[in-house]
């Protein structure tokens, strides 16, 4: 039977219109991305620059007293960044020791089930609300901490940095955990073909490979520590102070955007202006962390075959 | 050749290495252990605290300063219009952008290497940028919705838009490339192969994602504290425009009010976080069945 050939041709469809359309419309939803980074670096830098033609950028960077709201104001944005770090420092003292323990054992001790059953509960701790946190750290830790002997004070560095570890330790311990387990096994058998215990090949040989991830894993936690707002805001305290006196209250800059946002400052005010100069100052803040991480990663990446 | 091997060292060597080896696995489990004995001590002091005020009163008044009738169904029903806003948002413009990153998109260009790159800087941002995000363009600024359903429910929306996006794509991923062709192969345009192959094949992994972001922005409080919604309000919200509040703001309401003797608001706040982390553990329950239920393995 002939083919009839006048119906067989190479010349590519008609152009359906329909998937042009299609790919437009998809593209645009991809631009919703890029908008809101743009959006976020206007909201911030916009105002915040209008904030510095009021209030010099030198008294702010290096001014030592917080008092927008006072009749004597003060713009001197130290005292919040003190805090931040002061509640960051005691997160992180929890948060990776415990989360990169915690991912050793996940990776190279549990059991194929009992990690299966182990990650997600652990995931579980991620996913409470940060006002929870809050509640603990103010209603329980520090009465706890009170009792202990320790001279705290109702609102302390110490409640929100010790709770705040803990609602980290899954983000270090997760991440943590999956660069290890991307080690290869190859490494780990050639150790203990060699006469190394489990304690030598989890330090000497899979800790070192993971270093990358590892230190990632670290990174993002104190970034992480770095926004919160709920656990500071209800357990540290809204008073700024200079202080890293873990017993004192302190005004982390989350905390002080959060406490003015929910006030009542006239829009357009050099008040309303700082929480937008605070809150350029915290994602600046924030993206230096992140830029630290990527730095790092990429200088101590293990390349495996 | 013979080697020597001298065997008191290696035997004392290996005692001492035991020991070494089971305090190690010790400090390991202890690690393990703090955060679990964290989350159960705060479950079990909510529990006793809260348990007392969590009866119908609770869900059905509206909050009050007697702490005896006060109840959270403001908060209760804007959350709910929140996550139902918060689906009619980012799921569209969450799976459309996966869809184009994964299925369209030219790797080697490098303004979808940027886009790929500011989707992930963005999954970074602190929430409480995105609380002055909203503030700025939402709630004052150009399009000036003042402090109402709608501005929170995008707000929350485009914080969770980044982990919709990223879980999509991984479901996108996981269907197998031999499903598009073989589709490709018998005729189908893209768009038809990703409408009726790709996408259906992907949804339980799609849908988990999103429950797993609704489940994160429910528990969210400080964007919304930034945008202003409002921590007193007795009535129901009545539409997209009106004023509103939210579950854990009114749990931050009660926790924050001084408490006495006579009124006393910390146990309502832990009646409330019950009610929170309950609906919490019902969605993520949810998702995790699903996950389990439809996951196909290719």
């Amino acid at each position: 039977m002939a083919t009839r050939a006048e119906s067989l041709s190479l010349a590519p469809p008609r152009k359906r219109w329909g998937e042009v359309v299609i790919k437009a419309a998809l593209a645009a939803c991809a631009l919703v991305s890029v908008a809101t980074t743009v959006g976020i670096v206007v909201a911030l830098f916009l105002p915040a620059f209008e904030f510095f033609q009021k209030v010099s950028f030198w008294d702010y960077i290096t001014g030592t007293e917080w008092a927008p709201l006072f009749l004597q104001q003060s713009f001197g944005v130290i005292p919040l960044i003190v805090g931040t770090i002061s509640v960051t420092l005691w997160a992180s003292l929890i948060a990776i020791p415990l989360g990169l323990g915690a991912a050793i054992f996940l990776s190279e001790y549990a059991r194929p089930r009992l990690r299966a059953t182990l990650k997600p509960a652990l995931e579980l701790l991620a996913g409470i609300p940060t006002v929870v946190y809050g509640y603990f750290a103010l209603t329980w830790v520090t009465p706890h901490l009170k009792d202990t002997g320790l001279d705290v004070g109702v609102f302390n560095a110490l409640s929100a940095g010790l709770v705040m570890g803990v609602m980290i330790i899954p983000t270090v311990a997760s991440l943590s955990e999956d660069a290890m387990s991307a080690v290869p096994s190859d490494l780990r058998y050639g150790a203990y073909a060699l006469g190394s215990s489990k304690l030598q090949v989890s330090t000497r040989i899979v800790v070192p490979a993971a270093v990358s991830g590892i230190v990632a894993a670290f990174v993002l936690g104190i970034s992480r520590a770095i926004g919160e707002t709920m656990i500071v805001l209800l357990a540290a305290g809204q008073q700024p102070n200079l202080s890293f006196d873990p017993r004192e209250a302190v005004e982390t800059m989350s905390a002080f955007i959060a406490a003015t946002g929910a006030g009542d400052v006239p829009t357009g005010s050099v008040e309303y202006k700082t929480i937008f100069a605070v809150g350029a100052t915290l994602f600046v803040m924030t993206l230096l962390v992140n830029a630290i991480s990527i730095r790092l990663v990429r200088k101590y990446r293990e390349v495996y075959e | 050749m013979s080697v020597a091997i001298s065997d008191t060292p290696v035997r004392s060597g290996r005692r001492r290495g035991v020991w070494r080896g089971r305090i190690f696995v010790a400090l390991l489990l202890l690690s393990m252990a703090v955060g679990f004995v964290a989350l159960g001590t705060l479950f079990f002091d909510v529990l006793s605290k809260g348990l007392a005020y969590v009866d119908p009163v609770l869900l059905t008044n509206p909050p009050s300063s007697d702490p005896d009738i006060a109840g959270a169904r403001p908060a209760i029903l804007a959350t709910l219009y929140l996550g139902i806003l918060l689906i009619l948002f980012t799921v569209p413009i969450g799976v459309g952008t996966a869809i184009y990153l994964e299925e369209y998109a030219d790797r080697n260009r490098w303004y979808n290497r940027l886009l790929e790159l500011n989707i992930q800087n963005l999954a970074a941002v602190p929430s409480i940028v995105y609380g002055i995000l909203g503030l700025a363009f939402l709630v004052r600024g150009p399009l000036n919705l003042g402090n109402v359903v709608l501005a929170g429910g995008l707000t929350l929306g485009l914080l969770v838009l980044p982990m919709v996006i990223i879980a999509s794509r991984e479901a996108l991923r996981a269907v197998p490339s031999s499903i598009r062709e073989g589709s490709m192969a018998l005729g189908a345009t893209q768009w038809q192969t990703i409408w009726r192959q790709v996408l259906p094949a992907a949804i339980p992994g799609i849908a988990t994602g999103v429950i797993l972001a609704l489940s994160r922005a429910i528990g969210e409080t400080a964007p919304l504290i930034v945008i202003g919604a409002a921590t007193v309000i007795a009535f129901n919200p009545t539409g997209l425009d009106s004023p509103f509040t939210a579950m854990p703001i009114q749990i931050f309401d009660w926790i924050s009010r001084a408490s006495n003797d006579i009124n006393d608001y910390r146990p309502l706040a832990a009646a409330g976080i019950l009610l929170l982390i309950l609906l919490l553990l019902a969605m993520n329950s949810v998702a995790i069945w699903l996950r389990n239920r439809y996951e196909q393995k290719w």
